[in-house]
């Protein structure tokens, strides 16, 4: 399977005792952004991986240790936030200004 | 062939739909997306239960898919104009696959569903029923379809193209970084590749960048234009995206998609293997 899984949801049957998850929420004005595209970019501002997120605005990725940078384009605009992510669960959100 | 004749803007999409003689096809691993919506008028394929062989590791055959696009609605004189989503991954996967059976004029709109999405152009829930046809399909292709025997002999001599990211190339992952780590047994490059991520073709919106940007990206990677190329990946589908430039927009000649791919390079027994940027 190549395409992204669906997005949002519960992590059972993740192990977050050796996963790096990077997951959260696109906003834009009170409100979670369905359908928009997430990419992952890595310390080199390399793409990475990219989802589209759920209805409740949801996107998650399995990731590694380390720095990395989240970009989202919707047709209501775009948002960037860089992390540090450790292994676990890292959760942010993208605001759309 | 040029740029324009394999590949078609949103604009042009939209002022052509429904217009005979011509087919929109979405192709998508996740066909809930076609489900939810898609371009007016556009048939499904789904990459894997249409296009792949119920029991072995293989395209369907001839027959299967003559079959196939006889029920789908679609003639060998139609114009197929795919798209999907995954910046086109499975649509340009699609395309090699119809170039393979020999379907005359195929274009991709550029961006795929991405960039039609982001454009917010319309999009309908509605069925698609179009009457069947009778589709035939040509002998396969050879000429851009590699296998794995062809595969170890280009060690070193033929350009090889790894397209999957860094990570993967390197050895550090066998899988995209949002999927579960799964596929072959080994990870690691094929002694000789060069590492071109698919992704620096294209841009953000999913559109491919300029011919002239793309010439320099692979001039910069060192691919020796002269030779023959072979373009692999995980699966044969990011593979099938670069195959598409090199040959279709850029123009190169030889150049074949290895879609076993690392799952099944990275499971042969005895074959080298590279790690490492």
């Amino acid at each position: 399977m190549c395409g992204a899984p669906e997005q949002g949801g519960g992590l059972a049957g993740v192990d977050l005792t050796t996963q790096t998850v990077i997951q959260g929420q696109v906003w834009h004005d009170g409100s979670p952004v369905a359908g928009a595209y997430v990419r992952l970019l890595d310390a080199t501002d390399e793409f990475t991986a990219e989802v589209v997120t759920s209805p409740e605005g949801h996107f998650r990725f399995f990731a590694a240790p380390g720095d990395w940078t989240l970009r989202s384009l919707s047709p209501l605009g775009r948002a960037e936030r860089s992390l540090a992510a450790d292994i676990g669960l890292n959760e942010t959100t993208l605001a759309i200004a | 062939m040029s740029r324009t004749d394999v590949l078609v803007t949103a604009d042009w999409a939209q002022e052509h739909l429904g217009q005979p003689g011509i087919v929109f096809v979405e192709v998508d691993e996740d066909t809930s997306a076609y489900d939810k919506g898609h371009i007016e008028g556009a048939v499904k394929l789904d990459w894997k239960t249409d296009l792949q062989d119920a029991e072995s590791r293989d395209f369907v055959d001839r027959e299967g898919f003559s079959a196939l696009l006889s029920a789908k609605g679609i003639s060998n004189d139609d114009t197929v104009v795919l798209y999907g989503g995954n910046n086109n991954w499975f649509a340009a996967y699609a395309y090699w696959y119809f170039k393979v059976y020999g379907h005359g004029d195929v274009k991709l709109i550029d961006g795929g569903r991405k960039k039609w999405e982001l454009d917010s152009r319309p999009l309908s829930a509605d069925a698609v029923e179009r009457p069947a046809t009778s589709y035939a399909a040509g002998e396969p292709d050879a000429s851009i379809r590699a296998f794995r025997d062809e595969v170890v002999d280009a060690i070193g001599t033929k350009n090889l193209v790894d397209v999957r990211s860094p990570d993967e190339f390197a050895g550090k992952l066998t899988a995209p970084a949002h999927l579960p780590q799964e596929g072959a047994q080994r990870a690691g490059h094929i002694p000789t590749a060069v590492n071109v991520p698919w992704s620096k073709a294209a841009n953000e919106d999913g559109t491919f960048k300029s011919d002239e940007e793309l010439a320099k990206l692979y001039a910069d990677a060192g691919l020796d234009g002269t030779k023959d190329t072979i373009a692999y990946c995980r699966i044969g589908e990011r593979s099938s995206h670069t195959w598409f430039v090199l040959r279709e927009l850029l123009g190169h000649e030889n150049v074949k998609n290895y879609d076993g791919s690392w799952t099944e390079y990275g499971s042969l027994v005895g074959v080298p293997i590279a790690k490492g940027a």
